[in-house]
Formats: C-alpha cells, sequence, structure tokens
C-alpha cells in the first residue's frame, strides 16, 4: 500500500530536486552518485552512478568478485554488519538520503533475499510476521492478513496455508526462498534486493522465482544481482554490467544483450571470460 | 626382520595398548558405579530423604536437611551465575571483538581452571567475613563463581555457531541488533545453551571443597539463608571420615543420591540437545 503512494509520487512531476533530471523524466527510485566502497584498504567499487527507475526490475550482472554483491548490499546498508567498511558518495531514496536516514527505518523500506534460503528456526506464520512483529504490530488479526497475502504475493500460500505452524525447515529449497521472499515482502517494501536468490536452487524452483519476482514488479522495485546472464535476460528491463569494481555499462537489457556499446559488455555476454 | 614387518608389528601394539587403556579407563567407571550402587543401594531408605541427621552413636537418621540446602545453595549460586554467564556470553559472541572480549574471554578460560577450593576461599572473604555467618548465601556465591566463566564459554560457543545468515535475515527486516539476538540468535542456540546450563549446574552441585567454609554445614533445618546450611558433598566429606559405622552407611547413600543427581541432569541436558526434540 505504501508502495503504490509511494510510486504514484514518483510518477508525478519532478518539482524538489531541481536541475537533477529533465522535464517530464520520471524520478528514479534510487539514485546512486560517486559511489566508491572499500573494504579496510581494498577498494572494492569505483564511482559507481546509477540511477533505478520505480517499479521496474533491474539487474547487476558480472563475473564473481566485481563487486555487484557489495553495491547491492549498500543500497539497504547491510554492508555496516562487516568491520572495515566503508562508503562514500552518495544514495538517494526518492530524493532522502539513504546513508544517513535511521538504518532500522532504511531497511524497512528495503528488503533484501540472499543468495541462500535463511528461515529463521521458527514456524512458517512466525517466520513471515518477524518483520511486522519487529516493527510493533501486535494485532493478531492483521498480523494473520498480513501473512496471508504475503504468501500469496510469494506464490506459496497454496502450498502452505495448512501447516502454517509447521517448522520452516520442513520446507524444500525452492518453498524456504520464496518464503524468504513473503517474509521480505511482509513489511511492505518500496524496494526489493535479491542477491542470486536462486543460485542455490534447481531449474524448477528457479522458474518459480523468477516468475513470481517478474509480477512483483507491479507494486515494488525490484533490484536483483544474478550469476546467470538468461535470467537476466528473461526477467530484467535493465541491466548494468560490473567488472573490478565499476559499472561498465548500464541499459535497457535488450541492448545489454543484443547491442551493448562497451567491448568488455560484449565480451562477458558472448561468453569470452567470466 | 623385514621393515614391513616391524610396522606391522607397531601398529598392533599400539591397537593394543590403546584399546587396554580404554579398556580400564571404562572398567575404572563401573567399578565406582558398582560399589556406589552396591553400597549406597543397600543403605538408602525412606529415613535417608525424611529424618535429619542423629547424633554419633544413634543409629538411623537421614539427611533431609542436607538435601534441601544443596537444593537452596545451588539454586542460589544458579540465580547469580546463569544470568551472569548467559548475558556475558552474549556480549562475547556478538559484540566480541577488541582488546577487552579477549581479556574477558582469557579471564573466563582462567577462572575454569582455578581449584574450586580457590572460590570457596574468595567467597569466605568477601561474603562470610563480612557477616561474621556461614550461611547458605556465601556456599551459593562460591558455587556461582564456578558456574559464571563455563556458562560465558557455552553460550559463547554456541551462538557463534548460529549462521550469520540468520542475522542478516533479521537485519534486513528492520531488526535492530538487540532485537535480532533475543528473538533469532538466541532462540536458534537455545538447546546448546541450555545444555550447557545443565551440566553447569550439575557439575556444581557435587562440589564440597567450596561449601567447608562457606555454607559449613548442620544437623537441623537452617532457618534462613542466612545460616550455616548443610549440602551433600558436605555430609559425604563429614560422614566418610567418621569413625561411626552408620555414619559411613550413610555417607554411600548420599553418594549415590548425587549420582543420581547427576545421571538425571546430565540425560535431560542429552535430550534437550537431541535432534528429536522439538523445535521451535
Amino acid at each position: 500500500m505504501m508502495g503504490t503512494l509511494q510510486n504514484s509520487t514518483a510518477a508525478g512531476p519532478p518539482a524538489t530536486n531541481p536541475g537533477a533530471s529533465a522535464p517530464g523524466r520520471v524520478e528514479p527510485k534510487l539514485k546512486i552518485s560517486r559511489l566508491d566502497f572499500f573494504y579496510g584498504a581494498f577498494k572494492a567499487l569505483h564511482g559507481v552512478e546509477l540511477e533505478i527507475a520505480a517499479n521496474r526490475i533491474t539487474a547487476l550482472i558480472g563475473p564473481s568478485g566485481c563487486g555487484k554483491s557489495t553495491f547491492l548490499r549498500v543500497l539497504n546498508r547491510m554492508h555496516e554488519t562487516v568491520r572495515g567498511a566503508r562508503v562514500t558518495g552518495e544514495v538517494l531514496l526518492d530524493n532522502e538520503d539513504a546513508l544517513a536516514m535511521d538504518v532500522s527505518r532504511l531497511r524497512r523500506r528495503v528488503g533484501m533475499v540472499f543468495q541462500k534460503p535463511n528461515p529463521f528456526p521458527k514456524s512458517i506464520f512466525d517466520n513471515v510476521a518477524y518483520g511486522l512483529r519487529v516493527n510493533g504490530t501486535r494485532n493478531n488479526a492483521r498480523l494473520k492478513e498480513a501473512v496471508e497475502h504475503s504468501l500469496r504475493r510469494a506464490a506459496l500460500w497454496e502450498e502452505v496455508k495448512d501447516k502454517l505452524h509447521k517448522s520452516a525447515y520442513d520446507l524444500s529449497g525452492g518453498q524456504q526462498q520464496r518464503l524468504c521472499i513473503a517474509r521480505g515482502l511482509a513489511v511492505d517494501p518500496e524496494v526489493l534486493l535479491l542477491d542470486e536468490p536462486s543460485s542455490a536452487l534447481d531449474p524448477i524452483a528457479t522458474a518459480k522465482i523468477e516468475e513470481l519476482v517478474f509480477h512483483l514488479k507491479d507494486n515494488c522495485t525490484i533490484v536483483i544481482v544474478t550469476h546467470n546472464m538468461q535470467q537476466a535476460a528473461r526477467i530484467a528491463d535493465e541491466t548494468g554490467f560490473f567488472l573490478l569494481g565499476k559499472l561498465i555499462e548500464f541499459d535497457k537489457t535488450e541492448t545489454i544483450f543484443k547491442n551493448p556499446s562497451k567491448k568488455e559488455t560484449e565480451d562477458y555476454i558472448t561468453g569470452r571470460f567470466g | 626382520m623385514t621393515r614391513h614387518r616391524w610396522r606391522n608389528l607397531v601398529n598392533e601394539v599400539m591397537f593394543g595398548l590403546t584399546a587396554a587403556c580404554a579398556l580400564a579407563a571404562v572398567c575404572l567407571l563401573f567399578w565406582i558405579l558398582g560399589f556406589l550402587l552396591w553400597n549406597g543401594g543397600k543403605s538408602l531408605n525412606l529415613a535417608f530423604f525424611t529424618h535429619l541427621p542423629k547424633p554419633p552413636g544413634e543409629i538411623g537418621g537421614g539427611m533431609a536437611n542436607a538435601i534441601v540446602g544443596s537444593l537452596q545453595i545451588v539454586l542460589i549460586a544458579s540465580l547469580i551465575g546463569i544470568p551472569i554467564g548467559f548475558l556475558g556470553g552474549i556480549y562475547l559472541a556478538e559484540f566480541g571483538s577488541g582488546p577487552f572480549p579477549f581479556f574477558v574471554r582469557y579471564t573466563a578460560d582462567l577462572l575454569n581452571g582455578v581449584p574450586s577450593i580457590v572460590m570457596g576461599l574468595f567467597a569466605y572473604a568477601i561474603v562470610v567475613r563480612p557477616m561474621h555467618q556461614f550461611s547458605a548465601l556465601a556456599g551459593g556465591v562460591a558455587l556461582s563463581v564456578i558456574l559464571i566463566p563455563t556458562t560465558i564459554r557455552t553460550t559463547e560457543q554456541f551462538l557463534r555457531a548460529v549462521p550469520q545468515t540468520l542475522r542478516e535475515g533479521a537485519l534486513a527486516l528492520g531488526a535492530n541488533k538487540w532485537k535480532t539476538i533475543a528473538t533469532v540468535v538466541v532462540p536458534a542456540a537455545v538447546r546448546g545453551v541450555a545444555t550447557g546450563m545443565i551440566l553447569g549446574v550439575a557439575r556444581i552441585a557435587g562440589e564440597s571443597a567450596p561449601l567447608l567454609f562457606t555454607s559449613f554445614g548442620n544437623d537441623y533445618w537452617s532457618r534462613s539463608l542466612n545460616q550455616p546450611t548443610s549440602a551433600l558433598p558436605l555430609m559425604i566429606y563429614k560422614y566418610a571420615i567418621s569413625p561411626y559405622a552408620d555414619w559411613h552407611r550413610q555417607a554411600w547413600a548420599a553418594g549415590l543420591v548425587l549420582l543420581a543427581v547427576m545421571l538425571l541432569l546430565n540425560i535431560s541436558a542429552r535430550l534437550v540437545l537431541s535432534p528429536g526434540a522439538p523445535r521451535n
């Protein structure tokens, strides 16, 4: 609900940020400028500039260690759990400084799904309700409604509706990952970050995740890191290519895959390295 | 003798030696157990649990006061030691890098190796002397000092075993660090942590040395925690070194009861830790 509200403002005239965008252009949901990232003395990201549009799926591709996951984790500041990690530059979420706002509030607005399914050792219901509970929702009817709604959005409701109070560990890997997506959706985030969400899953489970992610963009902005180029080609509206900590190219997915403007991108896409 | 046959011989001799030592250890254990069961079993009766000790020379009586005293002292020790050890363990596992946590960890390991009678001396100095009184309270403090380091370290160990991805999952939903610890990390580790606590309590329940000059012991019901209080390990010590046959009999019975309590605590620890236990 909150997402739709935000989205309608984002689609409106860009009045608040003079000079940032040309007239008639849609304000980006996330605007990243001059982003440098350091692990101690090691510089992992170099001057990344990127605008991510609302209600789109943006894929980030690149070889292992290129910085795409690091970049994703900066967007909801999960990098702060790592000692010695430091970031400079600017990340704007709806023109608000994401690096300065209260971190819990940021993470409620920008959710994250991880590479390996990481359900809590709790019941299916308690997993999905977790985010609402830590944010203060105690009303049982409200929780029930939100849990069902989130599980439906994550295309898991039909499979689990009769065992909501069973342990989440009884689910298959693919179901666990959809549960983690449902858990992320329950707090109604405006942006959902997915860090290689299907790399640990079999092809059928992967297809389910992709289909579900594809439908989520109606209410949510999606940024997905993937190792799988076909996956990016299948679901993403825009794709960014990272190499050695730099964002080499960012464009419409079709352009990136059919007609990239940089040689490095072409080499990677065609499998000459990586 | 060829080199090959020599190696085979060494191999077999070493195997035989290790097996024989393992057998000796097990035999010793069963010897003790059998001794306790035999001597304690024929001495144990209902009076042991319900009666107060009788003066020397009179036959009969029991250790009801010592059983209750042991419970009181161990309870006091747990009430002090478990919260401190548990929260300290959380600190070490979740906030623990840098010089201070290193220092705490090192100190805890050191304390673990300190002879228990020294803990008794310590409690004597800080509780008995100022209060001018032996008491259950002093005994509890002495035992809690033994309980704290083990609880700290086992809590830390089991919290560290919780995968980092669970913490990240909670943080990514907007939980702050303490919420994450309280609602995800600790529940995920609760069985291991509880097991560590039970084993720690089992250990202090059998300690006698720290109680010698803290709770001291007596032969009647203590009216408050401020009075000298008896405990089973103390009674074993006192009765076993006495010259009276009937007291020896009762010392065996007390040994058997202590053993049964240990066994019970150990079994419950195993049950808590077993994969068959219900998950939350």
